[in-house]
């Protein structure tokens, strides 16, 4: 491979356009197309403004191409990446799936990254899980955790069409990523929307059940250096206050128990910065696609 | 024959009073009792509706299918009802509760955002279940918008949409003024509904209010058993309504019967308007905030009250009580 790796986003609404800009930035990616299905999309208009060649005549009109992309990111719904995953595979591009479409593997950056390299399809499960995620794993990694839950807060400019047509698939896919990936023994996920003005920046709550006697130091440890870890491709990802300890009591359900509270402020790219679950979707893909890329270029050699 | 129906919820927002530790023979006793006198509508759920057994709302002593299923076959006569929030039960919850003897199904959001629920509205018809729209917070938004949000859920398969004056911050005309839009909007194709709280002192007043501008469905607690300073008590609501000649089918004297000798042994303590609920009735907090503002107030040595009134300037919605505890860090940091 020479130079950056190729990559077309595959729908032009908010994160794809948001994706956009961030790809742009990036040392390793060249986003060169931007696919939508409506001619009159204001995302296909900003690519062409900014060079990428723009299509609203969907996957059909990209896979065509002399050239294909390395990547495909696709931005558009769980049905929709469902009929175009195995074209994708067929085609031979690797595929990173915004949507909580769920057909190849769930990735969250800090975590299992390294562990799907060779993965032809990877999932980002969703904002909150990538926002939640990590911490639960920060826990795992220390004690076992036999129950996580995760409180999402979004302002409600922020929750999409999508999103509010089928929420149980938020609370369902978050929960499965809770246990999959976050190992816990059992999760829960709860999203709640809210309205004020200004809108509120997203702010996430993870509750870990964890061992009576366990390593608290080593817990607030791993926690604060996971944080970082997530820091360091979200920039507005931070704790805002220590973690708190809990001794078992009736009002925790007779478990010991860790909370953690996090807000997620958005990097401004395209989405305004209180849209920190946007953000961190996309800023989660770019890293996705940047480290496939580096992995192919190693594998390369 | 009735003009209106009547909805009890102690067994669902007493939840919160009790926090979430009814026994199944308490639920027995008190769907008995609440049947015998004619309660056409019993709601028996967590709190925060199905699913709400968690950390964030705590949990729930005894599992609410559990309590659902014993509620459906101990009343002859009442129909069983259940809550659910979209974002924290699932839709396969629903089908649980129905599988279960529940016949109700009550779908809550916050009163801007009613088009989360549009899926939830029609699996719970397609699996045969009656519905209700609660459109929580509704004193935070004017009745026009209300008007518009209950259009989303009755074009969803809402059979009645309920204004809910969570925070029991709602005064007289401001009741039917919402009432009034929605049966405007709506009232052709669904009923319209008030859940009124007493954190001003107002729930039967609120709700003779609510009847007047046209609502037939109309949520209480006997005892005021519920969050905050407590819901409408049905048992002197039911009398009001004698009074002015509004048939609820439910008898007087058993209904104070039943709020006083089995469902007041129930509760922890009486639902009282006290300095902190009446913070909330002013401020427009939500009123399921109450216990949680004091547990947390308990652990990190602060104001009670100054925790309910950031939540207010906060703007924080149902669901959010796991900002409370940020809150009380904030406060405590700030000592």
């Amino acid at each position: 491979m020479n130079g950056k790796a190729t990559a077309a986003i595959v729908g032009s609404g908010n994160i794809g356009t948001d994706l956009l800009y961030k790809l742009r930035r990036s040392p390793v990616i060249e986003p060169r197309w931007m696919i939508g299905i409506d001619a009159e999309s204001e995302g296909l208009r900003r690519a062409a403004a900014l060079g990428v060649e723009a299509s609203a005549e969907g996957i059909d009109w990209l896979l065509a191409r002399d050239e294909l992309p390395d990547l495909v990111f696709e931005a558009t719904s769980a049905s929709v990446h469902q009929a175009n995953a195995p074209r994708y595979a067929d085609a031979g591009i690797r595929a990173i799936d915004l949507t909580p479409a769920a057909v190849g593997p769930y990735v969250v950056p800090p975590v299992n990254l390294g562990e799907y390299a060779d993965a032809p399809n990877v999932n980002l499960i969703t904002c909150g899980g990538q926002a939640t995620i990590p911490m639960v794993h920060a826990v795992s990694r220390v004690v076992p955790v036999s129950y996580a839950e995760i409180v999402a807060s979004v302002a409600s400019l922020s929750a999409g069409p999508g999103t509010r047509a089928n929420i149980d698939e938020f609370t369902r896919t978050t929960g499965r990523g809770i246990e999959v990936i976050g190992g816990a023994e059992r999760g829960k996920a709860i999203i709640v929307l809210n309205p004020a003005e200004p809108p509120m920046i997203m702010r996430d709550s993870i509750f870990c059940a964890i061992p009576p006697d366990a390593d608290t130091a080593a817990i607030a440890e791993s926690i604060t250096g996971m944080a970082a870890d997530v820091a360091g491709y979200v920039p507005g990802y931070r704790l805002l206050s220590k973690p708190q300890f809990d001794d078992p009591s009736p009002a925790t359900g007779g478990f010991a128990r860790v909370s953690v509270f996090i807000e997620v402020a958005g990097a401004g790219d395209f989405l305004p910065s209180y849209s920190g679950n946007l953000d961190i979707m996309t800023a989660a893909a770019a890293k996705v696609g940047e480290d496939l890329v580096r992995s192919l270029v190693a594998s390369a050699v | 024959m009735r003009d209106i129906r009547v909805t009890d919820t102690s067994l669902r927002d007493g939840s919160h009073h009790k926090r979430h530790q009814f026994t199944a023979e308490e639920v027995r006793s008190i769907v008995a009792a609440l049947d015998s006198a004619g309660v056409p509508v019993i709601e028996v759920t967590h709190g925060d509706g199905l699913g709400g057994s968690s950390f964030n709302y705590g949990f729930s002593h005894t599992p609410e299918q559990e309590l659902i299923t014993i509620a459906a076959r101990t009343a002859t006569r009442a129909e069983i009802a259940f809550l659910m929030l979209p974002g924290v039960g699932i839709t396969d919850d629903i089908r649980m509760a129905r599988d279960n003897g529940a016949s109700i199904c009550r779908i809550a959001t916050h009163c801007t955002e009613a088009d989360v629920s549009v899926q939830h509205f029609g699996l719970a018809r397609q699996w045969g279940l009656e519905t209700v729209g609660f459109l929580m917070m509704a004193y935070s938004q004017s009745p026009e918008t209300l008007a518009k949000q209950a259009r989303i859920m009755v074009d969803a398969g809402c059979q009645c949409v309920y204004v809910v004056d969570s925070a029991g911050a709602l005064v007289l005309e401001q009741v039917s003024d919402r009432i009034g839009a929605l049966v405007a909007e709506v009232g052709s194709e669904a009923q319209v509904g008030f859940h009124g709280h007493e954190n001003l002192g107002l729930g039967v007043a609120n709700s003779v209010a609510a009847v007047r501008a046209g609502a037939e469905q109309i949520d209480g607690s006997a005892r005021r058993f519920g969050a905050g300073a407590g819901n409408t008590p049905v048992e002197a609501f039911v009398g009001v309504c004698d009074k002015l000649g509004i048939r609820t089918g439910i008898d007087f004297f058993a209904m104070a019967d039943a709020a006083e000798d089995v469902v007041r042994p129930a509760m922890p303590e009486e639902c009282l308007l006290d300095r902190s609920a009446l913070v909330m009735g002013y401020a427009g907090v939500y009123s399921s905030f109450l216990k949680h503002a004091r547990r947390q107030a308990e652990r990190y040595g602060v104001s009670d009250a100054r925790i309910l009134v950031r939540a207010g300037e906060r703007n924080l919605v149902g669901g959010q009580e796991d900002q409370l505890i940020d809150i009380a860090l904030e406060l405590r940091g700030e000592r």
